[in-house]
Parts: C-alpha cells; sequence; structure tokens
C-alpha cells in the first residue's frame, strides 16, 4: 500500500469515512441511481413536464393504499413467523457440536437459491391436494377430502417466507451470538437470575443489534416479495412489486410504475433509517469470547434442545427439500432417474438448448464474479459506516441498503435507458449480470459484515497502533480474524444470491449464456412430461450446486476464524 | 491470512476475466471460402423464442452473416425494452410481437416498414398491418385443454363451449392464467369479450367465478400447478394452446398413439395469437434485417416452428411435422378482436376484469 500524500492525508483527515465510501458510491451512482433516476425521468416527466395525467389511479383508487398496507402487514408476519422460529435453532447451531450440524446449515441456505415456481412445484409434492401429508392424513384417518387445503392463502405465503429466509436469521444471529461472552450469563445466573431472566435482561439486549439486522434482512425481501406472492399466493394477493410488474409489463403504465417504485423506495429508505439510527443507538463493543464457540451437549437438556432444533430444521428445510428431489425422480413408469440421463444425453437441435454442465459453469462463473465484487465493495462500505459517525453515516447506511428494496423491472428498464452510450453500453454485456448480482448482494454483504466490525472493542486496535502497527496491520491482525467468520457468511450470501438471482438475470441474461434458474424456465416453458421432469432435474442439480459451493467456501476459511 | 488474499486474488482475477473482457460472442470461424468477416445480425425476442441451429447456419452461409440472439423475459417485457431503447436500438430485428400488444407497437414507431416478397404466401386473416410495419411470422390458438383420462374416469363429457364452465358440473374444475401478468390469460379474456361483447363478458366472468373458476398467475404455475394432466393438481380444465396436446406427446417418454389431453376446438371457444417480427428503426443494418424478415417467412424457418415454439406457421407452403398433423388442430373459428380496439379496450377490460373475478 501506497502512504497517502500529504493533501490527500489531510483530506482523509477531514473526512476520514469518505475515502472507503467511495468506490461503493461510485458502484451505486453508475449502477444503480443513474438508471433508476433516468427510468423515473422518463416514467414521470415523458415531455419534461410533470405527468398527472396517468398517475390520477394512484390517488383516485383506494387500490394501492391496500396493496401498501397488505404488503407490510405480511412483510411484518413473516418476519416475526421467521425470528420465532431461527432464533432457537441459531443458538443450538452456534452452540453445541452435534452429528450433522454441518450438513443441516448447509440444507438451509438451499431454499434462498430456488426459483419460486421450483418451490412452488415441492410445497404442492409435499402439502398439496394431492401431496404426501394430505395422503398420508386420509388414509391414516380415512378421510374424504384432503384436510390441509393451504393454496392460494396466506399461510402458504408466509410458510414460503420462512422457508427462504430461516437461512437468514440462523447464520446472521448465530454468527453473532456465538461471539457473546457467557461469562456475563453466568454472572448474572450466579447472581441468582432464573434462566428466563438471564435471558431476557443480558442476552437479549445484546443480541439486539443481530436480531433487529436479520429481522430487517427479512421484512426487505418479504415486502419486495414477487415470486411467493404471484405463484403460492394466486392472484387474490399483490405486494407494491407485484404491482410495479403488472403496471411495467402488461399496462404499460410506466408513470405508474416508476411511481409506485418510488413509493417502495421511499419507504424502505424511512424504515432502514430509522434502523439505522436505532442499530446506532444499541451498538455495543462486545468482549470476545475467548472459549471455543461450539462443545458437544453435555446433558439431557441440551441434548433435548439440539433435537427439538434439528428437527424443526428438517421439517422446516429438509421436507420440501426432498419432496422436490422425489419429484424430479418420479417417472411415469416408477422411480427412477431417466430425467437427469435424458438432461445429459439430449442433444436438442434448437440453438438454445444449454447442456446441464454449460448452464452448472455459468452460474458458477457468474456467481463467483459478484461475490468477489460484491465482497470488496461490502468492505469497503462497512469499514466506511463503522468510522462514520453522525449526519453522513446515517445517511450512507440506509443508502446501501436501497438496492435490495428495487423492482427488478424498474432497475431492467433503467439498465435500458440508463447504459446505452459507450463507454456504458452494457445493455447487452455479459458483464452485466455479475454487476447486477452484485449490486444484490451487497446490501447482505455490508449488513453481515457490519454488526460484527462494530463489535471490534476499539481498544484492541489502540493498543496495537499504540505498539507501532500500520493502520493496514492493525486491520490485518486485529479486524479480520474477528471479522472472518462474517466475511465468510457474507460470501455465502453473496453467492447464494447471485446462483438464485433470476428477476434482473432475465432482463440482461444472453440466450449463449443462461444461468440454472434461467434453464429451470426455459423447459417449465412448454408442455409435457419430460421437460417437467427435467426441470426438477435441474432444480435439484442447482440444490446440489449450491451445497457444494457452501462446503467450498466453508472449507476455503481459515480455522482460526472459527465458523458461521 | 496468505490463504485469504490467495483466495481474494483468485476470486478477483476470475471477476475480471468473467466481466472484465467482451466475451467472444458466438464466435463461429467464418468459412474458409468467405472472404469478408461476416456482419453480425442481432435479434430481439421473447424466451420462448426457439430455432434449430442448422436453421439459422442456413442463413448465416447464405448472407455471410452471424446471427447473435438477445432474449428477454417475455413477450410484454421484451416489447416494452425495445419501445425505451427507441432511436438507439438494442437489435437490428425484433421478433415475437403478441397480436394483444400489436397497436402499442405498431404505434410506438420503432418498427420500419417492409413488405416482404414472401408475404404472398401468408394468408390475409394473419396481415393486420397495411403498412407492413409487422410481418406475421407465427400464430398459435389459446384455447381450454382438458385432461381426457380425468373425465373418462368420472363419466363426464368435457366441455365443448365456453357457456359450458359456468354449468353446476364444471364446479370447481377450471383454472385460467390472470390477464394481468400472463399473455395467455389475456388472450382467453379477449376471447371472452369477442365471444360475449364488451357488455356481456363481464357477465361470463361473474358466473365462472361464481362456479369457482381458480385463478394462476401465469401458464406455468397453471399448467404444471393445477393441471391434473400434468400435475398434482386438481383441475382437469385448463386455458393453453391448441397444440399442447402434440407436445404432450412428443414430450412424453414413450410417445403414445394418443395424446392424454386435448383441445376445446368449438367455433369462438379460444383467440388466435398471431407473432409478427420487424425490422427496428434506427438499425445500421437494415439490408441484412430485411433479409432475416425474408428467411423468417420462407419454407425452412416456418417448418421449423412448430417443434421449437409450439405453435404453427404463418407460410401456407410449410409442411406440418407428422405429431402435429395428428395430435394438434387449429380452430376453424377463432375469436378475433380488432387491434385498435384491444389497444383501447385492454386496460379497462383487465382492470373491470379484477374487480369482478378477483374481490
Amino acid at each position: 500500500m501506497v502512504g497517502p500524500s500529504a493533501t490527500e492525508e489531510q483530506a482523509i483527515r477531514l473526512k476520514p469515512a469518505l475515502l472507503p465510501a467511495l468506490p461503493p458510491l461510485l458502484f451505486l451512482a453508475v449502477f444503480y441511481f443513474h438508471p433508476l433516476l433516468s427510468i423515473f425521468g422518463l416514467g414521470l416527466f415523458p415531455d419534461g413536464t410533470f405527468d398527472t395525467d396517468r398517475l390520477r389511479g394512484l390517488v383516485a383508487s383506494d387500490y394501492y393504499l391496500r396493496t401498501l398496507w397488505f404488503t407490510t402487514w405480511q412483510a411484518a408476519a413473516s418476519t416475526a413467523l421467521t425470528l420465532a422460529l431461527a432464533t432457537p435453532a441459531a443458538y443450538v447451531f452456534s452452540h453445541y457440536e452435534f452429528p450433522g450440524r454441518r450438513i443441516l446449515r448447509t440444507l438451509t441456505g438451499i431454499p434462498f437459491v430456488l426459483p419460486t415456481i421450483v418451490v412452488a412445484a415441492a410445497f404442492r409434492a409435499l402439502l398439496g391436494p394431492k401431496g404426501l401429508v394430505n395422503e398420508t392424513l386420509m388414509a391414516l384417518f380415512t378421510l374424504d377430502a384432503p384436510p390441509i387445503r393451504l393454496d392460494n392463502t396466506i399461510w402458504i405465503i408466509l410458510l414460503a417466507h420462512v422457508f427462504y429466509n430461516f437461512t437468514v436469521v440462523l447464520r446472521i444471529v448465530g454468527g453473532f451470538w456465538s461471539k457473546l461472552d457467557p461469562s456475563l450469563v453466568e454472572a448474572a445466573r450466579m447472581l441468582g437470575a432464573s434462566r428466563l431472566r438471564a435471558f431476557r435482561e443480558v442476552t437479549l439486549p445484546l443480541l439486539a443489534p443481530a436480531l433487529i439486522t436479520s429481522g430487517l434482512l427479512v421484512f426487505i425481501f418479504c415486502f419486495c416479495s414477487f415470486g411467493v406472492i404471484l405463484v403460492l399466493g394466486g392472484s387474490r394477493f399483490a405486494t407494491l412489486e407485484v404491482a410495479i410488474y403488472r403496471q411495467a409489463v402488461h399496462i404499460f403504465n410506466l408513470p405508474m410504475a416508476a411511481a409506485l417504485s418510488l413509493v417502495q423506495i421511499l419507504f424502505t429508505f424511512c424504515l432502514m433509517w430509522a434502523y439505522t439510527w436505532l442499530q446506532r443507538r444499541t451498538g455495543h463493543r462486545l468482549r470476545q469470547s475467548a472459549r471455543p464457540v461450539a462443545r458437544p451437549c453435555a446433558c439431557l437438556r441440551e441434548r433435548l434442545a439440539v433435537v427439538s432444533q434439528v428437527a424443526v430444521v428438517c421439517v422446516l428445510a429438509g421436507l420440501p427439500l426432498a419432496a422436490l428431489v422425489l419429484q424430479s425422480l418420479r417417472t411415469p413408469h416408477g422411480m427412477g432417474a431417466d430425467f437427469y440421463e435424458t438432461l445429459f444425453t439430449t442433444s436438442e437441435s434448437s440453438l438454445f438448448f444449454v447442456p446441464p454442465m454449460a448452464a452448472i459453469g455459468n452460474s458458477v462463473a457468474f456467481a463467483t464474479a459478484a461475490l468477489a465484487l460484491a465482497l470488496i465493495l461490502g468492505l469497503c462500505a462497512a469499514q466506511a459506516l463503522d468510522k462514520s459517525s453522525g449526519r453522513i453515516g446515517a445517511l450512507l447506511d440506509p443508502l446501501f441498503m436501497l438496492p435490495l428494496s428495487t423492482s427488478a423491472v424498474t432497475l431492467g428498464f433503467g439498465f435500458i435507458i440508463a447504459l446505452d452510450e459507450p463507454p456504458l453500453d452494457l445493455r447487452s454485456s455479459l458483464a452485466l449480470v455479475p454487476l447486477a448480482h452484485a449490486l444484490v448482494a451487497f446490501p447482505f454483504v455490508v449488513r453481515t459484515i457490519l454488526p460484527v466490525m462494530r463489535s471490534i472493542p476499539a481498544n484492541l486496535r489502540e493498543a496495537a497502533a499504540m505498539l507501532g502497527a500500520s493502520p493496514w496491520r492493525v486491520w490485518r491482525l486485529v479486524d479480520l480474524p474477528i471479522l472472518g467468520r462474517a466475511v465468510a457468511a457474507a460470501a455465502v450470501f453473496a453467492f447464494t444470491v447471485s446462483l438464485g438471482e433470476f428477476g434482473a438475470t432475465v432482463f440482461v441474461a444472453r440466450p449463449q449464456t443462461p444461468t440454472m434458474p434461467l434453464a429451470i424456465y426455459r423447459f417449465l416453458g412448454q408442455p409435457g412430461v419430460l421437460n417437467y421432469g427435467q426441470a426438477m432435474a435441474m432444480s435439484s442439480l442447482l440444490m446440489l450446486v449450491t451445497a457444494a459451493g457452501f462446503l467450498v467456501l466453508e472449507t476455503f476459511t481459515p480455522r482460526e476464524w472459527g465458523e458461521f | 491470512m496468505k490463504r485469504f488474499l490467495a483466495v481474494t486474488a483468485i476470486l478477483l482475477g476470475l471477476a475480471l476475466s468473467g466481466c472484465g473482457s467482451e466475451p467472444a460472442e458466438k464466435a463461429k470461424p467464418a468459412a474458409p471460402e468467405a472472404q469478408a468477416e461476416p456482419t453480425v445480425l442481432t435479434v430481439m425476442t421473447h424466451d420462448s423464442f426457439s430455432v434449430s441451429a442448422e436453421v439459422i447456419a442456413e442463413f448465416e452461409k447464405a448472407n455471410n452473416a452471424a446471427v447473435k440472439f438477445l432474449r428477454t423475459s417475455g413477450s410484454g417485457a421484451g416489447l416494452n425494452q425495445a419501445i425505451l431503447a427507441k432511436g438507439n436500438p438494442l437489435a437490428d430485428v425484433f421478433v415475437g410481437v403478441d397480436s394483444t400488444f400489436f397497436s402499442r407497437a405498431v404505434e410506438s414507431g420503432i418498427f420500419d416498414p417492409y413488405a416482404s416478397p414472401a408475404l404472398a404466401d401468408i394468408p390475409d386473416s394473419l396481415r393486420l398491418d397495411p403498412e407492413n410495419r409487422l410481418t406475421p411470422v407465427s400464430f398459435g390458438d389459446v384455447c381450454l385443454n382438458y385432461d381426457k383420462k380425468w373425465f373418462a374416469d368420472k363419466g363426464l363429457t368435457p366441455p365443448a363451449t365456453l357457456e359450458d364452465l359456468t354449468k353446476p358440473e364444471y364446479r370447481d374444475l377450471t383454472v385460467v392464467e390472470n390477464p394481468a401478468t400472463s399473455s395467455p390469460g389475456l388472450a382467453f379474456l379477449l376471447a371472452t369479450v369477442s365471444a360475449f361483447g364488451e357488455d356481456g363478458y363481464l357477465d361470463y366472468w361473474k358466473a365462472l367465478a361464481a362456479n369457482g373458476v381458480k385463478i394462476a398467475d401465469s401458464w406455468k404455475s397453471a399448467y404444471w400447478g393445477d393441471f391434473t394432466a400434468a400435475s398434482d393438481g386438481t383441475r382437469p380444465i385448463v386455458v393453453s394452446y391448441a397444440s399442447s396436446p402434440a407436445a404432450e406427446v412428443f414430450y412424453a417418454e414413450k410417445k403414445p398413439a394418443e395424446a392424454p389431453t386435448a383441445a376445446v376446438l368449438g367455433p369462438l371457444t379460444g383467440f388466435r395469437q398471431i407473432e409478427f417480427a420487424g425490422v427496428l428503426s434506427g438499425t445500421g443494418k437494415p439490408e441484412l434485417a430485411r433479409k432475416f424478415i425474408d428467411f423468417l417467412l420462407s419454407r425452412s424457418f416456418q417448418e421449423d416452428i412448430p417443434l421449437q415454439m409450439w405453435v404453427y406457421p404463418a407460410n401456407v407452403h410449410a409442411e406440418l411435422p407428422e405429431v402435429f398433423q395428428l395430435h394438434a388442430k387449429a380452430l376453424d373459428v377463432p375469436a378475433s378482436l380488432d387491434p385498435k380496439a384491444i389497444a383501447e379496450g385492454r386496460e379497462r377490460w383487465i382492470e373491470a376484469w379484477t374487480t369482478t373475478v378477483l374481490r
């Protein structure tokens, strides 16, 4: 690293937060704000003047207010449910060593990448009118009609949201929890506090940043939910995102789509602003635990806790995924791997046929590139946010979160009109795929790393600096080992986000380089048993690739960083 | 630590090689006898477009061209992308404008007129644009499909008309797509507008809703999620294409003698979706783009259409593959509406439909 010149040093001292914030800000300016403002401009000011004509509906009918209300409450309910179900699991997975722990944790990450239409198929295979559960119940209790009817209800939406987001809470809360010093709770217990009281008054306040962080991420995902609502909820439910899509693509009402996008973005920005304000107030500099992170169960109570949480994970993530694999093996004449075989042997004449290996290769290459980009940008952003206080930080933090809440349709259209001139005529460039993926993955990285970065006690760094370590050395020797686990978790998120991303990819992908989700959609585009079977087989392969990706990432993580 | 740096370096390298350099785009080696570099022709189309590799190679060879495809998410989104890029087009040719979006496409002014000599082989009923800004390439009939085995097992007569669906014996049996999010869904809504008129279609939908019609967001979720013949669903009647039974035979593991599904083919029970192509205004290669339009209407491309996209070729001389001849039938009297009327009514009809059926 080259030392800064005198004037630069001055600038750094004046605004120490701004320097690491520059790369992510520049990235966002070019690939997020520029396209977004262009599409808003075109939508709302088509001829240079504000167009009110096509916006009248927004005020005239209460449809959009009701949509906003539904969007909000279903997201809140989904978040509460996910937190309630995943927090105990986060405790068990971060505190106890038990066989199959890594596999199970990997399992919870897989839903994150599955296309909604495939998840819907898995849920139907499990819970549908002719699904596994209903048929078993009907046989057991000799019922005439399937007792569980979840299709197109709010319950299946909530269930799917928990299925998708379980891993967010498990990983973020679990990672943070394992860092808490257990002696604090032990002290409280020694002083006579009951187990519950010690949890409520010691652990919970300390855990708050991680709970809020993961809860907020889940809330944003559910707030911007698109596929789950469309495919599983049927047409009676619509989130803002769904309304934007309908307006932009099927009714061609770009002003309305732009206005709705704006509402969605403003809403999330306010939410984020409130959250970052809250997080600043509750942030703690934590004493690091020196003990090994996870240990084997010592008594029956602990063993029971582990067993119950393993059961929760198996039912929530394991069963639907197993149903999916089962589906891919179910041929018209019994169980068999026929669909996999045809997937690898069919020499389709179509110009657009993609051999499965090519789709896997494309997906992994894009995901790796997106991961690297998102990680670099996210680390810079987190560094800047950690150092900055006051107004700049309060503004930057929610700003960095915005890409999460922007509709893929809006952004996709924005790319078309904003990135259309050299040197940035990227509209049909292959680079747009990892760029778009990194845009979506980057806020994850920030959110996963920032709470841990904030928890690093300042005196550790000061001591190191006092002893003569350069800033780079301080970062390498103090920050990085503590951050390691969070960085690894962030990498997993970025990788999965990219593997499963569909909305943006569909706008920018090139036919010659489709990703696995795109290949699945192609199979599902035509009737016939073979197409369906191949889609399910491809989905199972997507699961396999995701799991393999996780395991590789975990293996690459140095041991001293612990687990995540 | 070293390990971390090494990994980072590897990732960075991958990232740069992945996104930094412009990839060798369909770098087909030029034929040895070709003197000049092939001209790249970019074709923008939707995600269900498909064509045999050797058919495209034929065009490339004949014109010393390299065809590059740009596929967009759906016919509606793709057209919108093309319109937003007006003046600085992403491609030279656009293939796959759906007849339900016809007026919007024509009025947007993104297509240059071109009267292909091959239009002589296209029936008048498909030629909607007298100025030839858009050229018809294929058509498909959106209509009701039913599960033959289901009806045989229940001893129930399959529906023959749209009205049948509102009868008590067909209660809870039908799944249709939402016209606000799906193009076959919109086509089917237009079929009901055409059959019952602007004054009557809502009453029909009210009756259909009262009879337990299920609404799915897309063809994929209706067919693969609810249709009994294709999934674990509970609905033996679905809105699909007249050619879907043929696809069921073609994509069966062991080809059955008879299709497991059938299409309802009565007069005015389905809507004819025509797909058009056009030369994008502002293309730098108008000559080659026009040649591509000619090629789209040629027999080799037209005869490739059925098995690639499961719709009918527009060219009357194109021969249908056997599986189409045996298992697919087009509607004799499809419902149709004037493109102008569709443009004016679409938004209103969808809104009215939404408030009637979804509430």
